[in-house]
């Protein structure tokens, strides 16, 4: 799922200066499950910025609403359509992808983004989340054990491990971090499959996604 | 004129390169300093590229310097600032100008140096890297087009035998090998049994290849403490930390010259491996007491 994280208060607050009515707009999918900008959060985010702005002479009034899945026009048409006309301006807690979504439909109002898109991960214990996938468009995991090396590798390495790897096999750049590659070599030879990590790999081809990317489904 | 790295690499017993890390900076004096200094007395110069991710002049830059003023230099090209373009353009440009010993590294990583909110590039691999110069040693670039006028590189790469563990950094030490290079040129080496373990493994793989043990200048304690918690690659065993730590004040550098000398002198006298690569890291011109220390 993508990952997110709340811009911190002040940045939202001077993005949304000037502006007294707005509608916070959160998304129950991938957000919501990284506690960045769901429904609780969306009521928290408000809460802190009418709280910040309660000293004001004229205070902060906020619609809050939380879409199904932001990144699909239908859904934000049918839970945000009749509030946007009564706001100055939306406030999304979507993801990248959800923030333009918003802003393409009501092309007329400013839409800004509470979040940072940070990356495609998975949850890695209460409350952490982990980067998984670089979204590269050529997998590589059936070669290096279902282990990425482009996005779990500082480097994004596909031959094998840099000189840095820390004693213990970390990573050069974090000593909190497993080297991507000790973990491939560990698991493949786990699996009796080191030859793969042996062979050698073509450098990457960076336009397997013709980037702005674009797809479309074998069957459509 | 020095005698070309390459005919070094064939006829010498003992091989000694040393490195000349560029300055912050335009102003080439200190370098030229060093580059008269070391040019007579090793068999090349290798000089960085942006080393620890810390800006500096250019390697290419020093490179000509060196050939300029009579010296061998040993261009080291690492993957974190160029894309394919770049590098090969590059590696063009320094042929055409006498420059044809190159170091293939991935280089470290834009986190560990000054200007970390930069792009790190890493479009090719080490790997990669060799592949892309034996290329264009072919007469062809990457994309398969002929070259006007090509290019004949002696090519190096980079090992790490204190790697723990040591298993992934084989495989891809194995890897570099089968790609094809002329010469290898280690991380900084302090353990002498680790060196031995790593030369049994790599003279099964590669009889051919000639092997530079690196060995990296310690300063002090303090210094020696802080490379094995900064510096990636770099483990110096508590022995010697506590060595420095032990040698009266102000003369750290002067036991740390007397280690690497004791060093170079064993390596060589129990023929370990084929020749060592000084890197005195900003003390370049301690280098010649280095040598005289270890005999040479």
């Amino acid at each position: 799922m993508i990952i997110a994280q709340r811009k911190p208060l002040e940045e939202i607050k001077n993005m949304l200066s000037g502006y007294k009515n707005i509608l916070v707009a959160g998304c129950r999918t991938c957000v919501t499950i990284c506690w960045a900008g769901g429904e609780k959060e969306v009521g928290i985010l408000s809460s802190q910025l009418k709280l910040a702005s309660s000293g004001e002479r004229n205070g902060l009034s906020i619609l809050e609403a939380t879409v199904e899945r932001q990144c699909e026009k239908e859904m934000v048409i049918d839970e945000l359509g009749d509030k946007v006309p009564e706001v100055e301006a939306i406030l999304s807690m979507g993801c990248g992808a959800g923030v333009q979504t918003v802003a393409d439909i009501f092309e007329g109002k400013p839409v800004f983004p509470a979040l940072n898109t940070t990356f495609v991960g998975m949850p890695e214990k209460e409350g952490a989340w982990v980067e998984m996938c670089g979204a590269c468009g050529d997998c590589f995991l059936d070669r290096s054990g279902g282990i990425c090396p482009v996005v779990r590798c500082a480097k994004g390495l596909l031959n094998g491990p840099c000189g840095g790897t820390r004693r213990g096999g970390k990573c050069e750049i974090d000593p909190e971090k497993e080297c991507a590659w000790v973990l491939i070599y560990r698991r493949l030879e786990k699996q009796g499959r080191l030859d793969l990590m042996r062979k050698y790999y073509e450098p990457k081809n960076y336009r397997a996604v013709k980037r702005p990317g674009r797809v479309k489904a074998a069957t459509a | 004129m020095a005698i070309r790295f390459r005919e070094a690499l064939r006829t010498k017993d003992f091989i000694v390169t040393a490195e000349a890390g560029p300055v912050k900076g335009a102003n080439t004096q200190k370098m030229l300093e060093h580059i008269e200094l070391l040019k007579g007395r090793v068999d090349a110069l290798n000089v960085t590229d942006n080393q620890s991710s810390v800006m500096r002049y250019p390697s290419l830059g020093t490179c000509l310097l060196i050939k300029e003023h009579g010296g061998e230099p040993i261009l080291q090209i690492t993957c974190r600032d160029r894309n394919r373009l770049a590098i090969q353009a590059d590696l063009l440009f320094a042929y055409s100008r006498g420059v044809d010993n190159v170091l293939c590294l991935t280089g470290d990583s834009i986190d560990v140096g000054d200007h970390r909110e930069a792009k790190p590039v890493f479009d090719l691999d080490s790997v990669q890297l060799i592949y892309l110069v034996h290329t264009l040693n072919s007469g062809k670039d990457m994309a398969g087009s002929e070259l006007d006028g090509g290019v004949d590189f002696c090519i190096g790469a980079s090992a790490t035998p204190s790697a723990d563990p040591i298993g992934p950094q084989l495989v891809k030490f194995q890897k570099k090998l089968d790609a094809g290079v002329d010469f290898i040129q280690t991380q900084a080496i302090y353990d002498l049994e680790e060196l031995k373990g790593f030369m049994e493994h790599a003279r099964k793989m590669d009889k051919r290849v000639k092997i530079l043990a690196g060995i990296v200048l310690l300063v002090g304690a303090k210094m020696a403490a802080f490379m094995n918690e900064n510096v990636p690659g770099i483990f110096v065993p508590q022995h010697f930390i506590d060595e420095l730590a032990q040698a009266p004040k102000g003369t750290g550098l002067s036991k740390g010259i007397e280690i690497a000398g004791r060093l170079i002198r064993e390596i060589r006298e129990k023929k370990i491996c084929d020749g060592v690569h000084i890197m005195a890291i900003g003390r370049e011109e301690k280098v010649p007491e280095i040598l005289e220390a270890a005999g040479l």
